[in-house]
């Protein structure tokens, strides 16, 4: 009986833990969209910003992808972003064009795609040839000072 | 010349200890893998190093959640970035807390009983006398004990960790009402099944594995006297112990290194 017991209590510890680890593999980590078959398309950017690799690829809010690798064009200096685009978005038009956004004022950077018009649909390998660069709220913030001494300085002459 | 003998005194026998606990590796491994057609010794054992270990890990794991989903939330809210504190939460508790947390309670409450049990065995004559009834110790006690601290300690850690996050999930929530699906989705966004569960997983799988064998080893090598006994205990937990922060160093640096 005692033995009995202190198997019970073995299965209970073993079942509590295999959950636990079902728990931390399903609910807190990604894997519970799981990542499927997907394809590569490139789009060159001046600026990305503090854009990141796993960065989310969104179409109206919507999330297609994920920025699978970002590196620097070694002719033109530019920053090339690959975003892997879910499979079964295969219909997105040739003449997509993408810009990076950022959710909220300081939140994280993600790559909005907005459909163009184009009867040809994009392709693995395609590039995308509109693109917008990050917006930069140092520059921003730079420019707003900049406009804002412009006055003062012609009323001080 | 005394100072310098004296010295290479020390570090001999550092050596010799050092390869001692190689040896009584290497003889508890293959006393563990004679032991594994035995799994009801195994189970036994299961339960002295794990569910009894369930309580503290538990407990201690919920609270752990609710300080971090407090603290989180403290320094959060003054960037309006309260809704990433799910992520931040599971995030520590997966990669860090939850495998060292956990590696430092079992190494407290199991360590310190294995390296007792062992001790005490070994002071009573017991295991000779297993030995005079040609029943292998290796086999009969250290391996079952070695296989049970490898299975209890991974699971413990991924015990704290998912205890950890409803925790958090709890005062988060519950306490300053961060919506529930920003809690759980941004946790889901930022953390990775390979990069950061498995990672964590393999953590608390050497530190199981470090403590064992520094529990098991310490009660084998310990002088057959309550004070030598006395002594083994308190060295299995502070060594145990700083192998597993240096340890956790060293794994971090090389797992999260290349990000």
């Amino acid at each position: 009986m005692q033995n009995k017991s202190i198997e019970i209590w073995v299965g209970i510890f073993i079942i509590l833990g295999l959950a636990a680890l079902t728990m931390l593999a399903v609910q807190v980590s990604n894997a519970g969209g799981a990542t499927g078959d997907t394809f590569r398309i490139n789009a060159h950017f001046d600026n990305i910003g503090g854009l990141t690799e796993k960065a989310p690829v969104m179409i109206g809010g919507v999330r297609v992808g994920r920025v699978g690798e970002i590196a620097i064009d070694k002719d033109s200096y530019r920053a090339v972003v690959g975003m892997d685009i879910d499979a079964r978005y295969d219909n997105l038009p040739a003449d997509t064009s993408a810009s990076i956004l950022t959710a909220g004022l300081l939140g994280a950077q993600f790559v909005g795609l907005q459909p163009g018009a184009d009867d040809f649909y994009l392709e693995a390998g395609d590039r995308l040839e509109i693109t917008q660069s990050a917006v930069q709220l140092e520059s921003l913030i730079s420019q707003f000072m900049f406009s804002q001494r412009q006055p003062e300085d012609s009323e001080e002459q | 010349m005394k100072l310098i003998a004296s010295l290479g005194a020390w570090a001999v026998a550092f050596v010799a200890r050092l390869g001692q606990s190689f040896l009584f590796l290497l003889r508890a491994l293959l006393g563990a893998a004679r032991a594994l057609p035995r799994f009801s010794l195994v189970v036994e054992q299961l339960y002295a190093i794990g569910v009894l270990t369930l309580l503290i890990i538990v407990v201690s794991g919920l609270f752990v959640g609710m300080v971090l989903g407090l603290q989180g939330y403290y320094q959060l809210v003054n960037f309006s970035a309260e809704s990433s504190l799910g992520l931040v939460v599971a995030l520590f508790l997966v990669r860090e807390l939850g495998p060292v947390l956990a590696a430092l309670l079992f190494a407290g409450r199991a360590g310190s009983a294995l390296t007792a049990e062992i001790g005490l065995m070994k002071a009573t004559d017991q295991l000779s006398a297993m030995e005079m009834m040609a029943v292998d110790p290796m086999a009969r006690v250290i391996g079952p004990r070695f296989i049970a601290g490898l299975i209890a300690m991974p699971l413990l850690a991924a015990l704290l960790s998912a205890v950890g996050v409803l925790g958090g999930y709890l005062i988060g929530h519950g306490q300053f009402g961060v919506d529930s699906g920003v809690y759980w989705s941004s946790m889901q966004n930022g953390v990775d099944l390979v990069d950061d569960v498995l990672n964590g997983v393999i953590k608390s799988l050497v530190f199981g594995f470090v403590i064992t064998w520094v529990a098991l080893f310490e009660g084998y090598a310990a002088p057959p006297t309550s004070e030598g006994v006395s002594r083994a205990t308190t060295r299995t937990v502070v060594a145990s112990s700083l192998a597993v922060l240096g340890g956790d160093y060293i794994l971090t640096a090389l797992m999260f290194g290349g990000l």
